[in-house]
Order: structure tokens, then C-alpha cells, then sequence
């Protein structure tokens, strides 16, 4: 009798670590993940759209909002054909992903990326590949040719934002070294903050920038876009625990606190120094504090998102307010100003403040100071890499587009007019 | 006949059409403009950028009368219009040389 039992129990016992290994769908992170996708999608075509929308001139509001759509559509369409495979394939030396999953081969119904379908996960990063390359444009509205600024979307995300995506979150040679980054503070705000002041400093400054006054169309519509990049970000940062967990809950938390702190912080001290607390100021305020948790979103506490949200309205309001005045730069709506200045403070206070009760990485003031050098090498190589490939897609942009600028009567007569043959607003 | 053109305050607009119906005037023309005499402008300020704004809301409102209502009109529009503050605004008169009513093509006199 016990013959004859054993052959089907040693069956079962040698199948058994087979199956305890194997991931298992999770339908709590993947309706989670699903739901944060969409709050991240929501973030370009509304929330960035209106933010940078309402601060350009009424007569290129239309303008800078399609530059934004068109951004999305074109990330959704690069990412499902090659953007995925190359960040996310596998590794090939630490640079970049193999082309396995070119068109989303080899992903089906069933194919699982941790605990939630890889398809779910696919799309979330699609959201972020997305709005990167959508904060470019904050840059170099008013005077970018539309032509130029598609062809520029389907270069940069290719060359730019896939390899640093792999190197950071794809198992590349950042993610090797150690370097933190929870939602982007690399991938996402240095990468594109860098991008758009090179593509800035190459298109020249706008026709009477420091002479005429530009108003913003609308500070409502700003306003508005804020609030909305301030939800959606619950999905960026919160989302990138990749699972409905207390992690999850964590980064929830120092998200909202951080970007409440650094709008209060950027308010007075706008208040301060300039005697008024502006709309612009207490939104911009938020949209700096979001963007520096971003990259310590998953490895700090509550007390450390005081102090990143602090630092960041401050900053925030330093670079954009004084620096850029001192430095003559035309980055036209701060997104070098905002998103790559705060994200690289965001990226070093990582390397600070990491906690290991959070997520077990230490920061320098748990006792781990070389964190801080190598957030700060992964700092220091995402602008190298993104200045010089961002300046050759430049120069082939304006090969294939015949120059990125609009003529000076376009600039002159306004980008909805000339490029769109639409107008913003029909007022009486 | 006399044009009478006021430039006011725009809060003041109210108080002015009603000093206007009780003298018997039934129609004006009102239009929203900018302008600026010795009322100052103000600064807006977006990211550290400090603009001035040299050009102040104003209303200009047209009345077209028969000349000899013109100095009660005149009065009337000054007495209403006023707040003693800098920017109360202006109130010119000229001649008019035609009127036609288009409904029923009268002219003259009987058309304003």
C-alpha cells in the first residue's frame, strides 16, 4: 500500500516549489494599476494641457494644447510598436531592451508582469512615456513649428526616453547601481526639464521676451490643469507601487503632503519677495512639490515630504522667479525651471531621506551616505545623455522639418491662427 | 442736433442711464474701452514677471439729443457719473449734421 502512495505524493512535492515561486494575478493591484493608469493618462491631454495652455498667450492657447494632445496620441502609438520593448525588453548590456516584445509580441491575455497582466503594466509606463515627453514642450511654446515638434515626439521618445527609462526601471545599469527613483524624479522630470531647455536655448527666445508683456491666457485654466495633475498624480506616484499595498498607501500620503507644503511655500514666499500671493504661484507651488516626492515617493516618510515640499516651493520660485531673469533664458512656462530643477532636488533629497522602514534603502541620514553620490551620478549621467541626444534630435528634426521655428509673422499673427486656422475663445 | 460722448467709470454705468431715463432720454449707445489721463494703471505680476498695465476699463457711452437738451444732459451725465476720485472721466459734445430712424425713415428731430 505505502508503494503504491508514494509515487503520486512525490509528484505533488515535486511540483510544489514550482508553483510557490510563480507569481500569481492579484485582482486587487490589478484594478488598482488600472485605475492609476487612467489618473496618469488624465494627466497629459487635461491636466498639462490646461496648465501650460493657460499660461501661454490666448493666441497660442490652442496651440500648446494640441502640442500636448498630439504628444500623447504619438507616445501611445511609439510606445505599443517599439518604446516598451526597448525600455523594458531584456536587458541587453545595461543599456537597453531587446526588441523581443517589438508590437507587444509575446504579451497575451495571460502574461503577468509581477502580480497584475503585463499589459496593464505596459500601459501604466505608456502614461509616463506620455507626459515626458509632453513637459518638453513647456519650454518652447509660441514659436515651434507643429511639423517639427511630431517629428521631434517620435525621435525623443525612441532615443531619449526609452533608454533612461530602461536604465532606471528596466533592469539597466542605474537600476544595477543602486539608484533610486521611485516614480520618475530621472525617467521623468530631469529627463524632460534637460530636453527643454536645450531645445529652448536652440529655438531662440520668443519675439520681444523681456520687452513685451506675455500675458497668460488664463490662470484659471492653469489653476484648473494643476488640480488635476495633483489627482492624477496620486495614480504616477501611488501607482508605482505596482500593487494595492501599504506602500501604496505610503507614497499616497508623502505625495498630497508634499505638494500642499511646497504651494504653501511657494506662495509666501512669493508673498514675500514680489508683495503678492499670485493663483500662478500657489499652483506652480503645488505642481514643484509633486514633482520633487516624485522620485522619493516609495522610500521616505511623512516628515521628509515636509521638508522636500518645503525646499521645492522655495526653489521652485527661486529658479523660475530670479534665476531665469539673471540667466536670460527663454524657458518659456519653467520646464527645466519646475520639473528639472525640482527633480533633481527630489532625486538628491532621495538620497537623503530614504528610510529603510519604507522600503529598505537607506538614504544618508539612516546611515548610508553613498545613496547620495549615486543619486547624484545617476543625476549627473541622465543630463549628459539627454543634453547631447536631445541636441542631435534636434538637428535631425530640423532636417526633415526644414527649420523648428515658425516665420516671425506666424510668431507675430499667433500659432492658433497660423498653424490651426482655429481660435481659442469666441468672446463678444 | 448734439452727440453727447461720455468716457465713465464702468461701476457708474447704472447710475448715469438712470439719470438719463428720468430726464426723458429712452436710447444710448454703450461701448467697454480702455483709456488712461492721469488715473494711474496697476501691475499684474505672473512667475516674477511684473507687467504694468498702463490702459483702465472704461465705458463710453453715446447720446445723440436735441440741442436744446443738450446742457441738462450734459449735467445730468456729470452729476451721475461723478466719485470725485481720479478716473471719474470725460464728456464731450458735437454737432450732429443727420439722424434717420430706419423702422419708419424718419429724420431730423423726430428720429432721436
Amino acid at each position: 500500500m505505502k508503494k503504491i502512495l508514494l509515487v503520486p505524493v512525490a509528484l505533488l512535492l515535486s511540483v510544489l516549489p514550482a508553483f510557490a515561486e510563480e507569481a500569481v494575478l492579484d485582482t486587487g493591484d490589478t484594478a488598482w494599476i488600472i485605475v492609476a493608469t487612467a489618473l496618469v493618462m488624465m494627466m497629459t491631454p487635461a491636466g498639462l494641457a490646461l496648465f501650460y495652455g493657460g499660461m501661454s498667450r490666448s493666441k497660442n492657447l490652442l496651440n500648446t494644447y494640441a502640442m500636448t494632445f498630439a504628444a500623447y496620441c504619438l507616445a501611445s502609438l511609439v510606445w505599443v510598436c517599439w518604446g516598451y520593448t526597448l525600455a523594458f525588453g531584456p536587458d541587453k548590456g545595461g543599456i537597453i531592451g531587446g526588441l523581443d516584445h517589438l508590437f507587444l509580441n509575446g504579451i497575451g491575455i495571460d502574461t503577468l508582469s509581477g502580480t497584475i497582466p503585463a499589459s496593464v503594466f505596459a500601459l501604466f509606463q505608456l502614461t509616463f512615456a506620455g507626459i515626458t515627453v509632453a513637459l518638453v514642450l513647456g519650454s518652447v511654446v509660441d514659436r515651434m513649428k507643429f511639423s517639427a515638434w511630431l517629428v521631434f515626439c517620435l525621435l525623443w521618445l525612441t532615443f531619449v526616453y526609452s533608454p533612461v527609462a530602461h536604465w532606471v526601471w528596466g533592469g539597466g545599469w542605474m537600476a544595477e547601481m543602486g539608484a533610486l527613483d521611485f516614480a520618475g524624479g530621472n525617467v521623468v522630470h530631469i529627463n524632460a526639464g534637460i530636453a527643454g531647455l536645450v531645445l529652448a536655448l536652440m529655438l531662440g527666445k520668443r519675439e520681444g521676451y523681456g520687452k513685451e508683456a506675455m500675458f497668460p491666457s488664463s490662470v484659471s485654466l492653469t489653476a484648473l490643469g494643476a488640480a488635476l495633475l495633483w489627482f492624477g498624480w496620486f495614480g504616477f506616484n501611488a501607482g508605482s507601487a505596482l500593487g494595492a499595498n501599504g506602500l501604496a498607501g505610503s507614497a499616497f500620503l508623502v505625495t498630497n503632503t508634499s505638494a500642499a507644503m511646497a504651494g504653501m511655500a511657494w506662495m509666501f514666499a512669493e508673498w514675500i519677495v514680489s508683495k503678492r500671493p499670485t493663483l500662478l504661484g500657489l499652483a506652480s507651488g503645488v505642481v514643484a512639490g509633486l514633482v520633487a516626492i516624485t522620485p522619493a515617493a516609495g522610500f521616505v516618510n511623512l516628515p521628509a515630504s515636509l521638508v522636500i515640499g518645503l525646499v521645492a516651493g522655495v526653489l521652485g520660485f527661486y529658479s523660475v522667479a530670479v534665476l531665469k531673469h539673471k540667466l536670460g533664458y527663454d524657458d518659456s512656462l519653467d520646464a527645466f525651471g519646475v520639473h528639472g530643477v525640482c527633480g533633481i532636488w527630489g532625486a538628491l533629497a532621495t538620497g537623503l531621506f530614504a528610510n529603510p522602514v519604507i522600503s529598505g534603502a537607506s538614504g544618508l541620514l539612516y546611515g548610508n551616505p553613498g545613496q547620495l553620490w549615486i543619486q547624484a551620478i545617476s543625476i549627473v549621467a541622465t543630463i549628459a545623455f539627454t543634453a547631447v541626444a536631445t541636441l542631435i534630435i534636434v538637428y535631425v528634426t530640423r532636417l526633415i522639418t526644414g527649420g523648428l521655428r515658425v516665420s516671425r509673422e506666424d510668431e507675430m499673427m499667433g500659432l492658433d491662427n497660423a498653424i490651426h486656422g482655429e481660435r481659442a475663445f469666441e468672446l463678444d | 442736433m448734439k452727440k453727447i460722448e461720455a468716457i465713465i467709470k464702468p461701476f457708474k454705468l447704472d447710475d448715469v442711464k438712470n439719470a438719463l431715463n428720468e430726464l426723458g432720454i429712452q436710447g444710448m449707445t454703450v461701448t467697454e474701452v480702455k483709456g488712461y489721463g492721469r488715473q494711474k494703471g496697476h501691475t499684474e505680476i505672473y512667475r516674477g514677471a511684473e507687467y504694468v498695465v498702463d490702459f483702465v476699463p472704461k465705458i463710453k457711452l453715446e447720446v445723440v439729443v436735441a440741442a436744446e437738451m443738450t446742457d441738462k444732459v450734459v449735467d445730468a451725465i456729470a452729476q451721475s457719473a461723478l466719485t470725485g476720485k481720479v478716473g471719474d472721466g470725460k464728456i464731450f459734445v458735437m454737432p450732429v449734421e443727420q439722424a434717420v430712424r430706419v423702422r419708419t425713415g424718419e429724420k431730423g428731430k423726430d428720429a432721436i
